[in-house]
């Protein structure tokens, strides 16, 4: 059960990796640490708005919002500093950018919130409201899904049911065309980068209830692994990422239970190669002929 | 190579020698342990260019194969080589000893990674693009993470190039001549080939696969034989690393590591050896210089390679060399 309470979080994460990847074929590297700024600012929100002593719903609600919101921001700044100038520059150039912008905020990081690890504040009353044999669910892993689930649904109305979901689609599909068709790119790549960074920043929270320990380089490993998660449903695709996700949380988590907590790590690697040599594209992956 | 490619290559070794010799007198340890660092950077930055910028294949996994030459050479020092070196030692003098035995133990590494590098590439190199870039990062990690079960290299705590049966054997080096001496050999084995007639092939690839292919270029082939040669150099500068740090842990081969190389790789400008050479000396430099900073240097250094890049996307040196031929166009 744990294990889908990570996938979840994975799998937000992951969003944001694939959404970015759909329209601008870029791995934005520094995602991982915008969910890392996520956990950090929903611990701050909950101190400063005065709901981390007193457990209740409004005041989680009100953390995600926060935390939602400073990441949103932070999210427009890096892609209109660091990737937009670069749009017609060689593909590497913002992939290297993507890891500066990574390096500046672990390190930034490092300053600003402190080195050593912070607890988050508890922000649901942690009880099981489940239990049968070896399975126990507590209530905050439930939160934990529930949310994730609602962000995703939410997600996938935005995509599907909106113009500027659609325009998203449009871009991945075919950027200059959409341009052509009056789609204002550049808008719509700002909105994917502010889209993706309040999931990342969701994730955060959520995985400070489940895992109080937040640090500022907590990022580094999970914005990994969501990534692994993004490319095992095929990168580019919103509900592969979804599904990804939380394949990978459960496999995860089964590998550290019955065969050894240190491989739990390598796991999420050797599913991403065998991943990709069987099925490059990953599992809803469509692959696409070359033209010459 | 041309002639004043040559007459580059003479002053190197010179410059070599000189250094070998004056260098330890004047520096202290600290600045010692950096320069010794660039030269295994640049070892390392010069082979992933070949991947990167001559071959255009995207690996993000190469000190992966560092790892593997890092800890295939301590372990053969510790377990089998401490023993032959104090046999040398027995009938060599000190230094000569360590120079007959050195080279055994680098390519003890750098075959390991060379082999390493075949295994890997034949599959992944199938792979195109981000595809290919995920995969070798995904293999990095997988070796690191193996790395760190196994005993015998000491698993998580760590692993120490020192033989406690053999206490005759120092397997510790300090020689900047080593280091660089091996640097310029991969310069000078990785431009020749790049820039030969057969070495047209790889940027072949990198320009055209499909049309490389279709006059007949063995596209695969000549990926796969980047990414092994450059898995044997990898494979060396983690050789090197592990004998003068005297200890090599799993850390130090981290993603991260690999993401500093391809920044080496990229800043100094894909498709130049001299650019990744200088990148390489430069970034590895740089934190230790704004050292005095204190905790503002890495933002300090993350910020300066976001300008760099924003400043010039295509890379420090683009596809161009520096050297003699380069300075004699500047001065006409």
């Amino acid at each position: 059960m744990n294990g889908v309470a990570w996938g979840g979080i994975y799998a937000l994460i992951a969003l944001g990796y694939t959404m970015v990847y759909g329209v601008l074929k870029l791995i934005n590297f520094a995602h991982g640490e915008v969910y890392m700024v996520g956990a950090m600012t929903g611990y701050y929100a909950a101190h400063w708005l005065g709901v981390a002593g007193a457990p209740s719903l409004t005041g989680l609600v009100l953390t995600l919002g926060a935390s939602m919101i400073a990441c949103a921001l932070l999210a427009a700044l890096i892609e209109r500093v660091a990737y937009r100038p670069l749009r017609s520059a060689p593909r590497l150039a913002p992939l290297i950018t993507a890891i500066g912008v990574s390096l500046l905020l672990q390190n930034l990081g490092q300053i600003v919130f402190g080195a050593d690890p912070k607890f988050f504040p508890t922000l649901i009353e942690s009880r099981n409201v489940f239990e049968m044999g070896g399975l126990s669910v507590s209530n905050v892993q439930l939160t934990v899904l529930g949310t994730a689930l609602a962000l995703m649904a939410g997600l996938e109305l935005v995509v599907m049911r909106t113009r500027f979901g659609r325009a998203i689609r449009a871009v991945s599909f075919d950027a200059p065309a959409a341009a052509l068709m009056g789609v204002p790119v550049d808008r719509v790549i700002l909105g994917t980068f502010v889209v993706g960074a309040m999931l990342a920043a969701a994730a955060g929270v959520l995985v400070g209830l489940t895992n109080p320990k937040i640090e500022p380089l907590m990022g580094v490993l999970p914005g990994l692994k969501a990534f692994v998660a993004a490319v095992l449903g095929g990168i580019g695709n919103i509900p592969g990422a979804m599904v990804g996700g939380i394949l990978l949380g459960v496999i995860e988590t089964l590998v550290s239970g019955y065969l050894s907590s240190t491989y739990r790590d390598a796991i999420a690697f050797v599913l991403l190669i065998v991943i990709l040599l069987y099925r490059p594209t990953g599992l809803f992956g469509v692959s696409q002929t070359e033209k010459v | 190579m041309s002639r004043s490619g040559w007459i580059t290559v003479a002053a190197c070794a010179l410059v070599l020698l000189a250094l070998d010799v004056l260098l330890p007198r004047v520096l202290n340890p600290y600045y010692a342990t950096i320069v010794i660092r660039i030269g295994i950077a640049v070892i390392a930055a010069v082979s992933l260019q070949l991947v990167n910028g001559f071959t255009g294949q995207f690996s993000i996994g190469h000190a992966g194969f560092m790892a593997v030459g890092a800890y295939v050479s301590a372990a053969f020092s510790v377990y089998v080589g401490a023993g032959w070196l104090e046999a040398f030692a027995a009938v060599l003098p000190g230094p000569l000893a360590r120079v007959a035995y050195y080279p055994m133990a680098l390519a003890a590494g750098g075959v390991a990674a060379a082999v390493a590098g075949l295994v890997v590439g034949i599959p992944a190199l199938r792979l195109r693009g981000d595809y290919l870039a995920i995969a070798t990062l995904g293999f990095a990690e997988v070796i690191r993470i193996a790395i760190l079960n196994v005993d015998a290299v000491g698993g998580a705590r760590g692993f120490s190039v020192a033989a406690a049966d053999h206490p005759g054997a120092d397997l510790r080096f300090e020689g900047f001549g080593t280091v660089y001496a091996v640097a310029l050999v991969t310069i000078v084995v990785i431009s020749r080939l790049v820039y030969s007639s057969g070495g047209l092939s790889f940027r072949a690839v990198r320009e055209d696969e499909v049309a490389a292919a279709s006059i007949g270029v063995p596209a695969t082939r000549v990926k796969v034989e980047a990414f092994v040669v450059a898995s044997f150099f990898a494979g060396v500068a983690g050789a090197l690393f592990a004998h003068s740090e005297g200890y090599v842990h799993t850390n130090s081969f981290a993603f991260l590591r690999s993401f500093e190389l391809v920044v080496f790789v990229v800043l100094g400008g894909l498709g130049s050896i001299t650019g990744a050479v200088l990148a390489a000396a430069v970034l590895t430099a740089a934190p230790e210089l704004l050292r005095g900073l204190g905790e503002w240097r890495m933002v300090l250094y993350s910020l300066l390679l976001i300008v760099t890049m924003l400043v010039r996307p295509q890379g420090l040196l683009g596809t161009r060399e520096l050297g003699f031929d380069w300075l004699r166009r500047r001065l006409g």
